[in-house]
């Protein structure tokens, strides 16, 4: 029989334990006892449930009930457009629906409709016994969302089993629990002894940094964008973690400096990791890139790099995606596509295979950004690259071949670059539209006839 | 153009572009308190490096991270000195 969530949560000095968020808080001694959803679990056992809540407090609460009685359950992400629901629900052969909001418009009513909050009401009992799919969501190149298969077994398996036990840690993580950081942070708190302090998307830096000093924060998770912001706040200098982590974005080591000059007495560790490899590496020796010998070591996990980009073969890599695609590839090793290049006995991040470009954390695949631009009539042809930044690792930024009638003067190409940017902020959500558009005579083809994308 | 000119532009624009009411760009000015978020911030950097030619924030050098308006600026005088 399958541990579930719940079971691996029982008798572990619960009382002193507890999940906060801006308004709620509740210890995990009551939290084993009760459950948030207005059924009674039970009659959830075997479903395909996707989860669609406003708060992480609600997700947390729902995921604990559910895991190990669901068939599969679909964690929804905040932010992400409601109208890709019908397709995620098809995909996922949802047959009920636990959230705290009113449905949005579009959404089938033949689905399940179960209420969930942040309060406990019916009872939770150990049945079930299913190895739950928790599916992630992640972005792929049309704009509809992939569907990543985990279990608590593949989520759980880079947590460590008893290091951070005894000194009862207080998690928490800029990342929303809902994408593959936020929820790898939430399991480690509650698999290793902790409590877990939820960030929420409407407060300032400064806020979430006193919220989560009061609280006792002292394991903190968040890429580098969300620490050079964080940085940015004078509430910075009063908050004392003993554990920083980053994940989710090429670490420089100007971000690792910053945070070594901050918090000089904390542990400071950059992840690499994503929803399909799962947690790969932690490096913890303050320099940034990873030490070369890595790579061909065996054991759990195990790294090579092959045509300059890293793969990875571990118990903890997703099992698939829902569709019939493949990511993983010969031998159960899987391609990160992140580029790698080896200079002096150390590997460092330089960009992506497939051009996809990380904003802050978000994918930007170019091809999306391209079709918009490509829509405009004096468009003959755009590319969409990288270009770095302090403030969110990348941006991205255009260069727009015109058609041969588009004689321009400086005049009218600000005008059309006004147009155009427009028509991106229409059309695509705001960390893809690119930050500067240029005008160039033509763009580079590979042999094959594809535009060349230069990686970085 | 001077760079606080050039600066101050560029953060008119992206509040225009992102319908952000900007408080007056006082050295003060915390900038976190600006009502920007750090998308905001990256492309103000971005258009900046096309307007200016330099991006001072860049991997090479080692500038201190901004709190004011003041500091943001100092950054840019610094670099184009």
């Amino acid at each position: 029989m399958t541990r579930s969530l719940w079971h691996s949560l029982s008798g572990e000095q619960l009382s002193e334990r507890f999940l906060r968020d801006t308004t709620s808080s509740v210890s995990l001694s009551r939290l084993i006892g009760g459950c948030s959803l207005d059924h009674n679990p039970t009659r959830l056992h075997g479903r395909s449930v996707l989860l669609a809540t406003r708060t992480q407090f609600a997700s947390a609460l729902a995921l604990i009930a559910l895991d190990g009685i669901a068939r599969r359950i679909v964690l929804y992400p905040a932010g992400m457009p409601a109208s890709h629901l019908p397709s995620v629900i098809a995909a996922a052969s949802a047959d009920t629906i636990v959230t705290d909001a009113p449905l949005p418009s579009g959404v089938s009513s033949d689905l399940d409709l179960v209420t969930c909050g942040s309060t406990l009401t019916q009872d939770r009992r150990e049945i079930g016994g299913l190895a739950t799919e928790w599916i992630l969501l992640t972005s792929g190149t049309t704009g509809e969302p992939k569907l990543t298969m985990h279990t608590l077994a593949t989520m759980a398996g880079a947590i460590p089993c008893s290091a951070e036990r005894a000194n009862r840690p207080v998690w928490s993580s800029f990342y929303d629990i809902r994408r593959y950081g936020g929820l790898q942070i939430f399991l480690r708190a509650l698999l290793t002894g902790g409590s877990m302090v939820f960030s929420s998307a409407e407060e300032l830096p400064g806020e979430f940094l006193a919220r989560a000093t009061a609280a006792g924060v002292t394991h903190i998770s968040g890429t580098p964008s969300h620490w050079r912001r964080a940085l940015m706040s004078p509430m910075a200098r009063q908050f004392n973690p003993r554990y920083v982590r980053l994940s989710g974005e090429i670490v420089d080591q100007g971000i690792l400096d910053s945070l070594h000059a901050a918090y000089p007495r904390a542990t400071i560790v950059h992840a690499f990791a994503s929803t399909e490899a799962g947690v790969g590496f932690e490096v913890y020796d303050g320099l940034a890139g990873f030490p070369a010998e890595f790579i061909g070591k065996n054991g759990e996990v195990e790294l090579k790099v092959e045509d300059g980009s890293l793969r990875i073969r571990s118990p903890r890599t997703a099992l698939r995606y829902l569709s019939d695609e493949k990511f993983a590839i010969d031998d159960g090793f899987v391609n990160t596509g992140d580029l790698v290049e080896l200079q002096d006995g150390r590997y460092y991040f330089v960009g992506r295979r497939d051009g996809m470009i990380n904003v802050g954390g978000a994918k930007v695949h170019p091809e999306e950004v391209e079709a918009v631009l490509n829509r405009h009539p004096r468009v003959r042809v755009a590319l969409a690259k990288a270009r770095r930044n302090r403030f969110t690792g990348s941006v991205v930024i255009a260069d727009v071949v015109l058609n041969a009638a588009a004689a321009h003067d400086e005049g009218e190409a600000t005008a059309l670059t006004h147009e155009l940017l427009a028509m991106c902020r229409d059309a695509l959500a705001d960390y893809k539209v690119p930050a500067a558009i240029h005008f160039v005579p033509s763009l580079e083809i590979t042999p094959s006839g594809k535009l060349a994308r230069l990686n970085g | 153009m001077s760079p606080r000119t050039a600066i101050v532009s560029q953060f008119e624009r992206i509040a225009r572009e992102k319908d952000v009411r900007l408080p007056p760009l006082d050295d003060n000015l915390v900038l976190l308190e600006s009502g920007l978020d750090s998308l905001s911030f990256a492309v103000i950097v971005a258009r900046l490096e096309d307007e200016l030619g330099i991006d001072p924030f860049s991997a090479e050098e080692d500038v201190e991270i901004p709190i004011t308006f003041a500091d943001f600026v100092k950054i840019y005088e610094d670099a184009s000195a």
